[in-house]
This record gives structure tokens, sequence and C-alpha cells, in this order.
């Protein structure tokens, strides 16, 4: 079942279109990658979607429903969750505060879900009282995404998790990406890390210039010889 | 020079809520509100209205707690003035800068609107109590007792400490304790990532916007039990007031808390060499020190 599509995306900010019709689909459980070169509009697609940017043309749905236009505030209570790329913490919170701003808008007991996040992130668990400003760029992606996941959202849209850090974070990041997505997650990432961005995704798009070039199962696109060449390095 | 340390404290904690206010809608807002000292003179002058006016009318006793100068008058008057200065800095803010927010106007816009504003109240007052210095009690006696080292203190500025002392520390519980509190905090942290988490900052725009005004009128009205009331007080806590804050580091509560000590106390005890007219001068020298050499404050973490 597809339960987020864009169709014919036109946004940008004023007076300048970033993305040009661009279209996308996820499937229910799967990881889709959105991959292209600086500028190609991966970002601002993720932040159309999830109602940061208002879209000049097109539309977006999620299982169903027009959801074009909501601000983020109304999207997050419909089950979908986004991590920026950059301040996407409380820096002056503690991790566990920063948790329970994730489920701000929970009003049940939500101490199982806490657990649950803890346990995919076991190294928060022993820092929960620490302020996030003092963690290293790591630490913060996982309580960026730890978060985010509090909603326990059907949809989690990824900026770059991986920007910004050491080789070694980066493949321990990507690991917990596939086991929040084995928890049933759908998730859109959007990466410079290419290769690895597609090799752990069911489905992969890639963008240029803010529209569509090509898109097609993750294993066929790293298979591609024009992909490797242009956007995976050779 | 001891007793002047603690009159300086006893200042120094009214300066503190000022500042605390202000500081809290500067995190928040990102704007420098500079009809808050006027919210302080707004809220002595309501405690006066219901003191000496609704209080007395409908009959409460005038009589006095202990050794205090006041009763159940101010007792009364007290909360009921910080929440009508809180409802008065919300709809300000609903009137006008919200407004402004929403076309995204520029600092100097919102710097003077707000002085607009601060006109507005202050002549309000003018034109309803006049120009001179009023007192909650005038004429009364008011013994000091007698401490160690020589220092003379009044009950009302013991109750002054006390009072300021319980605000801060149920400010300090609601803010990491309560839920709403632990939001404030994540918004003015990262709007952007608030309103991402589904936390309506609008709602949490008018709470900081009551509990700034609330604490603006609980300073206003011990300034007026301590000393007197006049439409110049608030205004003239203008200075004192940015420089508690700049010097606690601007959007940091307990930075402003510290902050307003310290330029209490150094205003006090300045009088020791100086003319108590030039109080102000030295909390605005104070401040252009803090500008020229560590203008991030204190506990300046943020930029």
């Amino acid at each position: 079942m597809i339960i987020l599509k864009t169709e014919d995306i036109t946004a940008g900010y004023t007076e300048i279109d970033i993305l040009h019709d661009v279209h996308i689909r996820v499937r229910s459980g799967e990881i889709v990658s959105v991959i292209g070169p600086n500028g190609a509009g991966k970002s601002t697609l993720l932040k159309t979607i999830f109602g940061i940017l208002k879209p000049r043309n097109g539309n977006v749905t999620f299982r169903h429903e027009d959801i074009t236009g909501l601000k983020p505030d109304r999207i997050v209570r419909k089950g979908i969750s986004y991590v920026p790329q950059v301040d996407n913490v409380f820096p002056s919170l503690t991790i566990q505060e920063n948790l329970e701003m994730g489920a701000f808008i929970r009003n049940d007991d939500y101490s199982q879900r806490l657990d649950e996040v803890y346990d995919l992130f076991p190294v928060l668990r022993e820092r929960k009282k620490q302020k996030v400003g003092q963690l290293s760029g790591g630490q913060r992606q996982m309580v960026a995404m730890g978060r985010a996941l509090m909603l326990d959202p059907q949809v989690l849209l990824l900026d770059e998790p991986s920007a910004g850090l050491a080789p070694v974070l980066v493949s321990m990041i990507f690991e917990k990406i596939k086991e929040i997505n084995a928890t049933g997650v759908a998730m859109i990432i959007v990466e410079q890390n290419a290769r690895g961005a597609l090799k752990m995704a069911h489905h992969g798009y890639v963008l240029a210039m803010g529209r569509n070039v090509l898109d097609d199962k993750g294993e066929a696109l790293l298979a591609n010889e024009e992909v490797a060449r242009l956007y995976l390095g050779g | 020079m001891a007793e002047l340390f603690i009159y300086g404290i006893v200042l120094g904690s009214i300066i503190s809520l000022g500042a605390i206010g202000l500081t809290l809608v500067y995190g928040i807002i990102r704007f420098a509100n500079f009809a808050h000292g006027d919210f302080l003179t707004a809220g002595a002058y309501i405690a006066l209205f219901m003191v000496t006016g609704v209080l007395s009318w409908i009959g409460i006793p005038d009589s006095n707690f202990g050794s205090l100068s006041f009763g159940w008058r101010m007792a009364i008057a007290f909360p009921f003035s910080m929440l009508a200065v809180g409802c008065v800095a919300i709809v300000l803010d609903r009137v006008l800068y919200r407004k402004l927010r929403r076309k995204a106007s520029g600092a100097v816009i919102f710097a003077m609107s707000s002085l607009g504003a601060a006109f507005i109240i202050r002549m309000i007052i003018f034109i309803l109590w006049g120009a001179d210095s009023l007192f909650y009690r005038p004429g009364i006696l008011r013994p000091a007792l007698e401490l160690p080292l020589g220092i003379k203190i009044r009950p009302d500025q013991i109750l002054i400490l006390l009072l300021v002392v319980f605000l801060i520390t149920l400010l300090h519980f609601f803010l990491q304790n309560t839920k709403m509190g632990k939001a404030m905090r994540a918004t003015a942290d990262n709007m952007e990532l608030a309103l991402i988490s589904g936390i309506d900052t609008e709602r949490i725009i008018i709470w900081t916007w009551g509990i700034g005004g609330a604490l603006a009128a609980a300073g206003g009205i011990l300034y007026g039990i301590d000393v007197q009331l006049h439409p110049h007080m608030g205004w003239n806590f203008l200075i004192p007031l940015f420089a508690a804050t700049i010097l606690g580091s601007i959007g940091n509560m307990y930075g402003a808390l510290i902050g307003g000590l310290t330029i209490g106390v150094a205003q006090q005890v300045s009088t020791a060499f100086l003319l108590p007219t030039y109080k102000p001068a030295v909390a605005f020298i104070i401040m252009i020190l803090i500008l020229l050499i560590r203008p991030q404050g204190i506990f300046g973490g943020r930029s």
C-alpha cells in the first residue's frame, strides 16, 4: 500500500522554485532514499512534505488524505515525524526532556515508548539527565531520531542523518535506521552518502536540479552505471 | 556597608523579578520589550487601585500584618495585580506584537512599537493618578529591626526577600517539572523544532507574556511597598533591567536572577561614594562594560 506520495510538487522560497513537478511514492514499511547532488532540492522536498514550505503546485497525500499545506504541528499529529539536518535537538534540555518534547502532543502514558526508544539507543538511557548540548555529534543524532520516534510515527523523514559524522558513526546510524525500519516505520531518507543510502533502501529516487531524474529499486540504482558515474563517485 | 549590601539585595531581588520576565520574553520571541519597565508601574498602580479603592470600598479591613506596613488588602491586591498585568501583557502581544511577528518586522520596528506601548501605559497612569509620588500607606512610621553589624532592616524588606524567593522557586519548579514549563524552555532553545514536535508555540508565547507580566507586576508592587509609587518608576527601572538581563546572558532566567542581584547591590553600595541620583548611571555603566568586555554575559553560551 502506498502510504505517502507527492504529485507534481513545485515548491521553493520566495520567487525561486527549487522543486519542479517532483513525484515520490512511499509504500508502508519501506525505506525510500532520495539522492542527488548538492542543491538538487532534496531537503526542500522533505520540508514541503512536512508543511514547513507550502508548495506552489502539486499535492502531498498521506494515507489517502490530502495534507498539502497543513502546518507542521498538524502533520505531526497525522503520524509523520521529521528530523531536520541541523538544529534537530533542544541543546539546553536533557536527553530525557528532549524525548518528552517529542511526545508533547501525547496525553497518554508513554513510558513504554520511552523504554523502547532507550532500548534502541542504550547510550541515551545511561545519560538521560545530561544536557544534549554537551553530547557528541553521533549522540545528538540519536537524540534527534529518538525525539521523532516518540510519537510512534508511520513515516519518518530523515534529512542527512549521516552529515558531519565520522565513518564509524555513519555505519552505526545506518544500522539504527535499519532497526527502526524493521519495526515497521516507513522512511524517506535524504542523503549525501548516496551509496550507503541506496544500500539500505527498498526504493531510491535520483533528483537533479529539482527534478526527478530516475527512480528504481535500491540495488538497481546501485548497479546502474550512469548513476554510479554521476552520483556515486565512480 | 553591610547595610547597603542588604539594601542592594532587596533592590536587586526586585530588579530580578523584572529582568526574569524580560529575559523569558526575549528567549522565546527574540525581541527586547521596552514596555517591560512600565509593566512594573502598571502592577504597582493596579495594586494601589485595589488597596485604596475597590478593597476599602467593599469593606476589607485596613489592619496590618504584625509589624508590616500592609495587611489583607495588599494580600488580595498582590495576586490580583499580577494576574491583571499578565493579561495586559498578553493583550499587548495579541493586538500588537503578534501582528508584527506575522509581518516578520525588523528589530527596530519592534523596539519602536514597544517604546510606543510603554508611553501609552505610562500616560494612562499619569492621567488616572497624576504625577505625584504616592504610597500604599502614607505617613506611617516604619520601625526598623536592629540586626548584628549595625544593620537596620524593616520587616517589609524581609518579606520582600521572602516573596521574591518564593516566586522564583515557583517559577523554577514550573520550568523544570511541568510539561508546559519544559515546552517553554524547548521553544526558547529552538522554536522551529518545537513546532516540528507539535508544540503549539503561540500558546507558549501567551504563557511567556503572562508570566513575564505577572512577575513585573510583583516587582512593581514590592518596590512601591519598599519605596514609593511614581508613574516613572518602571521606566527608571528599564536600564537596570536590561543591565541585569545582559549581565546574566539574554534568555537565561538564572542569569537574570544573578544579574539583578548584582546590579541592585552595585547601585546601593555606590551610594556610599556617589550621590544617590547617580544610581541609574551605575547600572548604565555596568551595562556598557559588559557589552564591551563580554557581550554574551556571564553565562554566555548563546550568542
